[in-house]
């Protein structure tokens, strides 16, 4: 807000911050703009071979053509729906075995090497069982999606509820408090950013499981027109597939962050 | 009368690298309404002592008696102040102040006005609904005090309460929360490594030895038994004898 109280030199520094922070989105803008001419151009006047690589026209009608189908809307419907319900479970399942890591110390022990074994596996190499034991089914890509989050889940949650200051912990016990109230009055309020910080990271992951279950067990989704276009050469479809991809990756994104400023209201 | 008692209270505790005795032998009477303040080098087992009265330790030997019952756990009737204020960031001012109560399942309407009313008493009122991060140190710690205060102690056990305000507030926060003990007639245990806090605040400072701890000499200060306040003792010339002794023991100590 200008304030007529800033002395000239004030706005002029806040002229400058305004002016420097423009010149970020201008030449973030001009770069993505600049990417897309260059690539249209070099497309059409055949330095680039447009069969293989594709070009924009040809990408946005594509995915004209499909919404004029109603096919667009099917397959972004698809992947938001399997992203968010594995996203959920492997999210709730996730909070539910760090809760009862941190209750028992003797199964956090036994767990321990399972956990680092099983975070280290690349999750994708499971997509074959998944197959063969659920079929190509959405129960498959949902499985899928949910392998690839929640062991991350697990034990950032977990840290954080390890992480949060003993004191609060010491102040509830002086009270008199239980284990159940220590978990319901601390642990649980304490981890909301790291809670915040976990649904950040595995919205992520559950699209990258979703996509690899939608390759393998799917006959709708994204995943299954980037397969698709592949393999009967239709660049264009990848191609408009992926940056649907991109802009699903970024509104579930930006649903987590709007989620996080209504939950961190008030807090330091 | 005698409202806490420790008999031949000791304490140890095992780890991986072996055993250490924190407390040893400890013998101490604290009257009803008495202030107590225990100083001692860093790792004496003073803020073990503090655990132990308050039933979240039990002593390995000895007994520690209230009001003549020996403790067996956290009870309603003992108070404690930890070092720092740690009000949840996520509690509004007054929420944490219930924390307590909602603990105990004692939130009740009557008891939730009590504690607006002690609020508005400190100088709280209009910051009920306010957060935490949105009030300086010295308000946070009197949050914490009403906090301590809202299930009703009648012992208090304060864990240097002070030692994290700057020095204008510990000062200033020290002077309003002993008016507030003495006016509640609430029988106090304090540990600090403050010594003038010590002698500013108590009727009696209890001298601990290096571990494993145990009482080395027990001084009566007679300003608090006058009536003076904290800031009051500061000012008078037995302030300076009192520091004197009991720096020299301690400093006997650290040798």
């Amino acid at each position: 807000m200008p304030n007529e109280n800033y002395s000239a030199e004030h706005l002029a520094y806040l002229r400058s911050l305004r002016l420097k922070a423009l010149l970020v989105r201008g030449t973030q803008l001009l770069l993505l703009v600049g990417i897309f001419v260059l690539w249209e151009v070099a497309a059409s006047r055949g330095w680039i071979n447009a069969f293989i690589s594709s070009q924009p026209t040809r990408i946005w009608a594509a995915v004209v053509r499909l919404a004029k189908e109603g096919e667009l809307w099917r397959h972004l419907g698809w992947t938001v729906y399997e992203t968010v319900l594995g996203f959920s479970i492997g999210t709730a399942v996730g909070i539910a075995v760090a809760i009862l890591l941190w209750w028992s110390a003797f199964f956090s022990k036994v767990m321990d090497p399972y956990i680092v074994v099983l975070n280290s596996v690349p999750k994708v190499a499971l997509g074959p069982i998944f197959v063969v034991w659920l079929g190509t089914t959405i129960t498959a890509v949902v499985a899928m999606a949910i392998a690839v989050s929640i062991i991350v889940a697990i034990m950032m949650m977990h840290t954080g509820f390890k992480e949060v200051d003993p004191n609060l912990i010491k102040l509830v016990r002086t009270f008199g408090g239980t284990k159940g109230q220590v978990l319901r009055k601390v642990i649980i309020p304490a981890s909301v950013p790291t809670m915040i910080a976990a649904l950040k990271v595995n919205v992520g992951l559950s699209l990258v499981g979703t996509i690899v279950g939608e390759f393998l067990a799917s006959k709708a989704g994204l995943g299954y027109l980037i397969i698709y276009g592949g393999q009967v050469f239709n660049m264009s479809l990848v191609m408009a597939s992926v940056l649907m991809l991109l802009v699903v990756s970024v509104i579930l994104y930006y649903a987590v962050t709007l989620l996080e400023q209504r939950v961190m209201r008030g807090r330091a | 009368m005698a409202r806490v008692k420790l008999e031949n209270v000791g304490l140890t505790y095992h780890t991986e690298a072996g055993e250490v005795t924190a407390l040893r032998d400890v013998n101490l009477t604290v009257q009803d309404q008495e202030f107590v303040a225990i100083v001692g080098q860093s790792g004496c087992g003073k803020s073990t002592l503090l655990s132990l009265v308050s039933g979240l330790l039990k002593p390995t030997q000895g007994l520690v008696k209230i009001d003549g019952v020996t403790v067996q756990g956290t009870s309603k009737r003992v108070g404690y102040m930890l070092q720092q204020d740690y009000l949840f960031e996520w509690r509004t001012i007054l929420d944490n102040a219930l924390l307590g109560l909602e603990i105990g399942r004692e939130k009740t309407q009557e008891r939730v006005e009590e504690v607006k009313e002690m609020l508005k008493a400190y100088g709280l009122g209009g910051f009920e609904h306010y957060y935490p991060s949105q009030l300086s140190g010295g308000m946070r710690q009197r949050v914490a005090l009403i906090r301590t205060l809202a299930t009703k102690p009648d012992i208090l056990l304060l864990d240097e309460p002070f030692s994290a305000l700057d020095y204008q507030n510990r000062l200033s926060v020290g002077e309003e929360v002993v008016k507030i003990l003495r006016e509640r007639k609430k029988t106090v245990l304090m540990v600090t490594h403050d010594i003038p806090e010590a002698v500013s605040m108590a009727n009696r400072v209890v001298v601990m030895t290096p571990r494993p701890g145990t009482i080395r000499s027990i001084h009566s200060i007679k300003m608090c038994d006058e009536g003076l306040t904290p800031l009051q003792t500061r000012e008078v010339p037995e302030f300076r004898q009192y520091f004197g002794a009991i720096w020299k023991e301690l400093n006997a100590d650290a040798k």
